[in-house]
């Protein structure tokens, strides 16, 4: 994607020895992929902002690692993307979601179509070093042209956005540690008793294999796939955000 | 370049064991996927027991190549002769490495499946009883992948993994290189 600097950009702060311009008001993270400098991330998107949940956007600066989705950029301000540390931050945050999951790929509709397992393989990790969890979350398949698989969630809040902002209301996290999961806002706890609707913004904005349409899986062949040969970092803003 | 040293013993082969547990022998294939390599393998190591040879225990080897979780008893003691014997370990595939598909078992209860599908299936004729012979491994009550039971040296992701990640890795040890993976080259599926 060819760099694009906001029209607004006026100061510029340091990311990784190259000067950034970014706009006021802008986070590190919006500025940095305005300028077509990748960071790893998982629940930024570009309609729906950030989120916070997913730590993968951690950066170095001001002598700590915080995520940069959240950091306001300053001016003159130093920040580390890459690093070795981070790589392995990243790395095990990547490790912690795969085994807090069922995350079986092969059997998974959107392989190869994710953004966690694109990441995942984009970081090198062979396996998860983590006993796994094995949660026991079912299914929800009440919504006529919706499923919902809660334990593929690594609870990014996108669907959850993006139906407050169009109106619906039809999701919501709930529960608290490791119990936070997603839920229906219907007094049935259904999918199939909220208002969500096929052509909602939501229903099609999940990064991973949780919120999906029905009898539409495996229509891609195997090295035609989104992520099949190039990872997040490569892609356009088109290719990398549902 | 500088002449080696004389040897006084003859280069000792690597040796290497391979395992299915709660597999689907698809690593295996994939691994038989190398295809005439396995003649170029065949110089240059032995093979000790393995669903490929006749060996029915396993003795001290280099490597060992594990596919499968671990669903039952025998898999477990199996698994600790495999992990005693070998240097180095080595998860080979999805099911050895997070349990794989056969760990979607674990939102049933075990007994509730064996009943299913031994007892009151339609199918079955009347009287059908689950197994019950102590020459037949329990069932654990979930499936877990191999680092739960044994320490693993290597992880090998895919399902299975594709024939140039098992052969990059295998020429890498023979080569005494560190085992290196690029992008085009990780699957999980």
């Amino acid at each position: 994607m060819a760099p694009m600097t906001s029209p607004f950009a006026s100061e510029t702060f340091t990311l990784d020895g190259k000067p950034t311009p970014f706009a006021p008001g802008q986070t590190v993270l919006e500025a940095a992929l305005a300028a077509g400098h990748y960071i790893p991330h998982l629940c930024w998107h570009p309609e729906m902002g950030n989120h916070g949940s997913c730590r993968l956007c951690v950066v170095e600066a001001n002598g700590r690692i915080h995520a940069s989705c959240a950091l306001p950029a300053q001016p003159g301000l130093q920040v580390v993307s890459k690093s070795e540390t981070l790589t392995r931050v990243r790395r095990t945050l990547l490790e912690m979601l795969f085994a807090e999951g069922n995350h079986f790929c092969p059997g998974c509709e959107k392989s190869g179509d994710c953004l966690l397992q694109a990441l995942a393989y984009a970081h090198g990790m062979t396996a998860s070093h983590f006993d796994p969890f094995y949660p026991q979350r079912r299914i929800d398949a009440s919504h006529p042209d919706l499923w919902l698989d809660p334990n593929r969630c690594i609870l990014c809040g996108l669907c959850v956005r993006a139906s407050l902002a169009e109106g619906k209301e039809a999701l919501v996290i709930g529960g608290r540690g490791i119990a936070s999961r997603l839920l229906a806002t219907s007094p049935s706890g259904l999918l199939g008793d909220t208002a969500l609707a096929a052509t909602d913004r939501a229903a099609r904005i999940c990064p991973v294999g949780a919120l999906n349409f029905k009898e539409v899986g495996f229509a891609s062949p195997i090295g035609k796939r989104r992520f099949d040969h190039r990872p997040p970092e490569a892609m356009s803003d088109k290719e990398r955000y549902t | 370049m500088t002449a080696t040293a004389p040897t006084t013993t003859p280069p000792r082969k690597i040796r290497i064991a391979t395992a299915s547990l709660a597999g689907c022998f698809g690593c295996h294939m994939s691994f038989a996927d190398i295809d005439t390599r396995l003649l170029a393998l065949s110089e240059w190591v032995t093979f000790d027991r393995s669903p490929l040879t006749d060996w029915k225990t396993v003795g001290e080897c280099d490597i060992a190549l594990i596919e499968g979780g671990v669903c039952n008893a025998e898999n477990v003691e199996v698994l600790r002769a495999f992990r005693r014997a070998a240097r180095i370990l080595v998860a080979v595939g999805a099911c050895a490495i997070n349990g794989g598909l056969p760990a979607q078992r674990n939102h049933h209860r075990v007994e509730a499946l064996l009943t299913h599908v031994f007892e009151t299936d339609r199918h079955l004729a009347p009287g059908s009883r689950v197994p019950n012979d102590p020459e037949l491994p329990l069932l654990l009550e979930h499936v877990h992948p191999i680092h739960e039971i044994v320490r693993v040296d290597y992880y090998l992701p895919g399902c299975p993994p594709t024939a140039e990640v098992i052969w990059t890795f295998l020429m890498d040890l023979l080569a005494g290189r560190e085992p290196h993976f690029p992008y085009p080259m990780l699957r999980y599926d």
